[in-house]
């Protein structure tokens, strides 16, 4: 694939290439500037999970025992915030992809570097805001800030909630601006968009969602700050308005937000299955066109929210319809993916495993999409915890899934080390089993009737809130184990060579960790991606 | 019937509409279970039949296409086949939902107030409750709801329905309960504090329970008969005429406008419902009818809006477009051995509420 | 796309290209689509703002057509004529900048910026005259002799907020022609390369374009056959 074999430097990688905080703080380097958000995520990701843990221990009981209905409510509002705005939305895009789309176009950096830099300084802003909230007593709206309760009625905390998320938002946009003009601009020679790994289309669709969609909820936070702050009118029926024209704009960003969340771990996805069946993926084109469909009708779809809003029934059928179409292409991935496998050499490696949870447990959330999509299905199901269920589903067992996929697929390129083999495959398994058993009962909780946002509940809805709870647990010891094998492995992991898994693509023929330019001298593509047949299957030694 | 602590899997079905919800809910299943299954066998099968082989060498490159394996005949199937299923999921749940969205034409009227942390209920003869609801079993029964504050939801899941509550807008539910129970009620749009709080018991009963239940509780008169109360202490009556044909001019005759098409003097018109009034009474400037002059004044900050549905019910008894009662008629009251004249429609044109019976209301502030 | 460095075109300003692009042509290249993307960005988040202002003009037609007589259609006129013309400006500055010549590029961004400023000087005193007229949403509006006066204040309220975020565009897009104009002064720009100048020409015609748009939805809806009030 390149022109010269690659020419591994001793010793010296982005990682020790420079010296001190303030090369970390100041860098330029999209590799550099992946750990930094690798950290703060992680941060956020391990306080939104400690809010899930205090909603499943008061919920264990009908009765609100452990807090009271201001503090519970405070926690499932802050739960929603931090995990949607601070962990899904950045995970896999500000770190994965941005330490690896220059790598997999053999690009040196971004298009961008400053404003790559300046994208993660307003995520900690943005983080800042969140803090100051948490701390100062919390915001109780929940994180959808319908109005009129969250601009006239909420005692919490919502401007400053509502500034973080707007905040957060230009790190977002800042992030898919970068990624859309370094991937129409600073391919290598030979590479065409139809030999760019699926890993590259996924994140140029999420990238168009993500500047396409973001803006909306910027100005719609804004109104309502402008609302709450200074008693100006746009949402509250008090002063004329109309608080469903929240829930519109709202709703316009949010439910394509959750396509840039899932978007980037199907493109994980492909890479992971590909690599470890030895295999090109099956229908790469329709793998392909189909992020690009997601990302499309995502935008088309955000009234399935509103079907008992007094919305009309007109408009509702027609999300409704569009909401059936847009879960086709998402079935068309999954079938792709499996059909990579036939004929494959399938090698059950832990990124593999994430992978494949990812497939059955996406399916099941996609499904249960379909339940939701359904406008009378939707009048029983909508607010209770059945969509909770649903997007659990989508958004842990399939996005969170893949992200993980994604750390222990590309660990040994990033650190240079390689992790402990038994442990990270007991976690697979355990936050499979954990997470299935944490939220399958919500799915029968939500026909049954127990709405969401409930502190307390009829004491017949119990037992399967205690089997949620208890699967909880095993959920959160998945993720702990996670965090104690990558630590140890960065003093104590086996050096990994270039490409441990024997995976193609660019950024598998640098070293690991790469050099800080990326690569000696700029590749030259000649060839399609995923041509396994020119590699050789190295054993990860354990 | 509800048991406080009894464990069920599945709700009860106790309205017209259950069984089709839970009709179209077994098939998502059905077709959800296929396809979660089918996946599942298909990656355990694949993973354990192609599994690595290191003395097999690397899989054999096919390539049908330019960028690898892949087969259009398969990329149509299982795009058709999801699209054709989802396709029937969403023409069923249509079906149910425009079901679900018309009230029958003879439908019971109750109106619901959703209040932080509450619910409050007034049936048109008069009765009202705080987070419970009585209803007949077998009969329509439509909800008009509104809220004093922020938005609530209504939802009862042994029947299956549910519909936001909103402030400053009237939104509509119906039902026909078929199975003698108490069920819950649920707040089903988080709306602070207390919000789990807000829950409630519908008992359904049977005729006869119910008007038993009916005439127990009527001490103030019908909603009509306190909603004339209102508008005569409000002074609606001295521009608006409530009689027939007694034109003053000045403002438009209420009778027989219920549900009638109204012109405006922009050239629109709207259809003269719950909302219509509700606007005009608050907000009579946003509306002005054709032919007449802007001089209506607000009511802002005078009226509740539980006063405001009993105005509205008042001017419904003022005849609707064929000029008859509402055919909504409430259930006679039996409040003793001689059975009441049962309410049916009225000659065209004439129009008899009861003389208020009702002790005198407070005025300011309205009830 | 050949990218051999060596064939790369002699670059008057070699510390202008940056260590990851392969070529100028490259680097201008990204630029410029990434201004137009952030361009699209800024389409959006003007476009929740006028969905919120259909929605409600919808809704209360009479409300908005009294309540946008109020505002002062020779103020707003004469505001539409001075943006224009510092768009003029602006693309005669970056004509300058492309042909080389300097003094005439400092000019015209200064032109350009003192245009802006007297419209924002303008809004200042628009917003003025509203605060002492009580036309402030909030708890002292009042909007006198208005036609359904409930639903005016949503007027106002849109009124201030898409004026406002304008406003505050154009307050950021006069930071940055400071910056530049220090810049040109300078010599940092030559015919080779001048994108920042061309690139803030792009963003400043975004925001004039706004104001197109803002003009008539604000200013004139009911102004036919009024005479000149």
């Amino acid at each position: 694939m390149i022109t010269a074999p690659p020419v591994v430097r001793e010793k010296k990688n982005y990682l020790n290439a420079e010296e001190g905080i303030m090369s970390w703080l100041l860098t330029k380097d999209h590799k550099r500037i992946a750990i930094l958000y690798l950290l703060a995520v992680t941060a956020f990701f391990i306080v939104g999970g400690m809010f899930a843990v205090l909603i499943r221990l008061e919920l264990a009981t009908p009765a609100g025992d452990l807090l009271d209905s201001n503090t519970y409510n405070k926690v499932f509002t802050m739960h929603g915030v931090i995990m949607v705005f601070f962990f899904l939305i950045p995970s896999i895009p500000a770190i994965i992809g941005n330490f690896l789309i220059p790598l997999m176009i053999g690009a040196k950096d971004l298009a961008f570097p400053r404003i790559n830099l300046l994208s993660w300084y307003i995520y900690m802003l943005a983080g800042g805001f969140g803090l100051f909230v948490l701390v100062t007593g919390g915001v109780d709206t929940g994180w959808t800030f319908y109005t009129p309760f969250s601009s006239s009625y909420s005692n919490g905390y919502v401007v400053m909630t509502a500034m973080a998320a707007f905040i957060m938002g230009f790190s977002s946009i800042l992030t898919g601006l970068n990624f859309i003009v370094t991937i129409h601009r600073m391919r290598a020679p030979g590479l065409t968009w139809f030999r760019l790994p699926l890993f590259v289309w996924a994140h140029y669709a999420t990238s168009a969602v993500m500047i396409l969609g973001t803006p909306v909820i910027a100005v719609t936070l804004f109104l309502l700050m402008l609302e709450r702050g200074l008693h100006i009118g746009f949402f509250d029926p008090a002063y004329g308005g109309d608080p469903v024209l929240f829930q519109h704009l709202f709703w316009f960003y949010s439910h394509p937000a959750v396509y840039i969340m899932i978007l980037p771990s199907m493109g994980v996805i492909s890479e992971v299955v590909s690599t470890f069946s030895s295999k090109k993926p099956f229908g790469y084109t329709f793998i392909a066109f189909s992020s690009v469909a997601i990302a499309v009708f995502g935008f088309l779809v955000w009234g399935h929210h509103l079907f008992v809003s007094s919305q009309s029934a007109y408009a509702g059928m027609v999300f409704s319809v569009l909401s059936m179409v847009v879960a086709i292409p998402s079935a068309v991935k999954i079938f792709n993916w499996t059909a990579t496998m036939y004929k494959g050499s399938v090698r059950l490696e832990t990124p593999m495993l994430y992978a494949l949870g990812f497939m059955g447990l996406f399916t099941i959330g996609g499904l249960t999409g379909l339940f939701l999509a359904s406008m009378g299905m939707d009048v029983h199901l909508t607010d209770t915890y059945f969509v909770i269920a649903h997007f659990h589903y989508v958004m842990v067992g399939g996005a969170i899934m893949g992200y993980m996929a994604a750390l222990h697929f590309w660990w040994p390129k990033i650190t240079g080390r390689m992790y402990s083999q038994v442990w990270s495959k007991v976690s697979a398994v355990l936050v499979f089993v954990g997470f299935n058993l944490t939220f399958f009962p919500q799915f029968l909780l939500g026909y049954l009737g127990m709405p969401r946002r409930y502190h307390v509940y009829p004491p017949e809805f119990q037992v399967l809130n205690v089997l949620s709870s208890a699967g909880a647990s095993v959920l959160g010891l998945g993720y702990l184990i996670p965090g104690i094998y990558f630590l140890a492995s960065l003093k104590y992991g086996k050096k990994a060579g270039a490409n441990p898994w024997g995976a193609t693509g660019l950024e598998w023929q640098t070293s690991s960790p790469p050099p800080t330019e990326n690569f000696e001298i700029t590749p030259v593509v000649t060839t399609d991606a995923y041509e396994y047949s020119a590699q050789e299957v190295i054993h990860v030694g354990h | 019937m509800m048991e406080a602590n009894s464990f069920q899997l599945f709700p009860d079905q106790a309205s017209s509409i259950a069984s089709h919800v839970d009709a179209l809910y077994a098939f998502l299943v059905l077709v959800s279970a296929f396809f979660s299954l089918l996946i599942a066998f298909l990656i355990v099968y694949l993973v354990v039949k192609y599994r690595h082989r290191p003395e097999l060498g690397p899989p054999v490159a096919q390539h049908t296409n330019d960028h690898g394996p892949g087969s259009m005949i398969l990329e149509i199937v299982w795009t058709v086949i999801p699209l054709g299923l989802s396709m029937i999921m969403f023409a069923w749940g249509v079906s149910i939902y425009f079901t679900e969205s018309r009230p029958p034409a003879d439908s019971m009227e109750i109106y619901v107030t959703g209040k932080q942390w509450m619910w409050k209920i007034q049936h048109m003869e008069g009765a009202r409750e705080i987070n419970e609801l009585h209803v007949p079993i077998n009969r329509d029964i439509k909800l008009t709801m509104t809220s004093e504050d922020v938005i609530h939801d209504f939802y009862i899941p042994a029947f299956r329905t549910k519909s936001d509550v909103l402030p400053g807008k009237y939104t509509t539910e119906w039902f026909k309960p078929t199975k003698l129970g108490a069920y819950h009620i649920f707040c089903a749009e988080y709306c602070g504090t207390k919000h789990s709080g807000m829950i409630g018991t519908v008992y359904v009963l049977s005729e006869t329970d119910y008007n038993t239940w009916l005439g127990a509780g009527s001490g103030e008169g019908s909603m009509a008969e306190q909603g004339q109360s209102l508008f005569n202490q409000l002074g609606c009556g001295n521009c608006h005429p409530s009689v027939v044909n007694n034109q003053n001019g000045r403002c438009p005759n209420l009778v027989g406008l219920f549900g009638t098409r109204v012109q405006l003097k922009d050239g629109s018109n709207v259809r003269a419902d719950e909302s219509y009034v509700r606007e005009s009474v608050l907000y009579p400037q946003a509306k002005i009818v054709a032919g007449y002059d802007d001089i209506m004044p607000t009511f802002k900050g005078l009226i509740t809006e539980d006063g405001m549905l009993k105005l509205i019910e008042y001017i419904k008894s003022l005849g609707t477009k064929n000029g008859t009662m509402t055919t909504a008629t409430p259930l006679p009251v039996e409040t003793s051995a001689s059975p009441q004249p049962s309410t049916h429609a009225a000659a065209p044109g004439k129009t008899a509420p009861r003389t208020a019976q009702t002790p005198a209301l407070q005025p300011q502030r309205i009830q | 796309m050949d990218t051999n460095v060596a064939d790369a075109p002699e670059i008057a300003n070699p510390s202008a290209l940056q260590h990851h692009f392969e070529n100028a042509e490259q680097q201008r290249d990204a630029s410029t689509i990434g201004m137009w993307s952030f361009l699209l960005t800024e389409i959006m988040f003007f476009g929740g703002l006028f969905l919120a202002y259909f929605a409600y003009r919808q809704a209360y037609p009479l409300a908005f057509a009294s309540a946008s007589l109020k505002t002062d259609l020779w103020l707003g006129a004469a505001n539409t004529t001075v943006l224009i013309g510092s768009s003029l400006t602006m693309a005669l500055a970056v004509h300058f900048a492309a042909i080389g010549k300097r003094q005439l590029l400092v000019l015209f961004l200064i032109l350009t910026l003192i245009l802006g400023g007297v419209f924002l000087g303008v809004k200042a005193y628009e917003y003025h005259d509203k605060w002492v007229h009580h036309e402030i949403p909030g708890p002292h509006f009042e909007c006198e002799g208005c036609v359904d006066a409930q639903h005016t204040q949503l007027f106002f309220s849109l009124y201030f907020g898409m004026t406002g975020l304008h406003a505050s565009h154009m307050i950021i897009g006069a930071g940055i022609l400071l910056v530049l104009i220090w810049q040109a002064y300078k010599g940092k720009f030559t015919p080779d390369w001048y994108t920042p100048i061309e690139n803030f020409g792009l963003y400043w015609h975004f925001v004039d374009i706004v104001w197109i748009f803002l003009f008539p939805l604000l200013y004139l809806i009911d102004r036919s056959g009024r005479g000149l009030t």
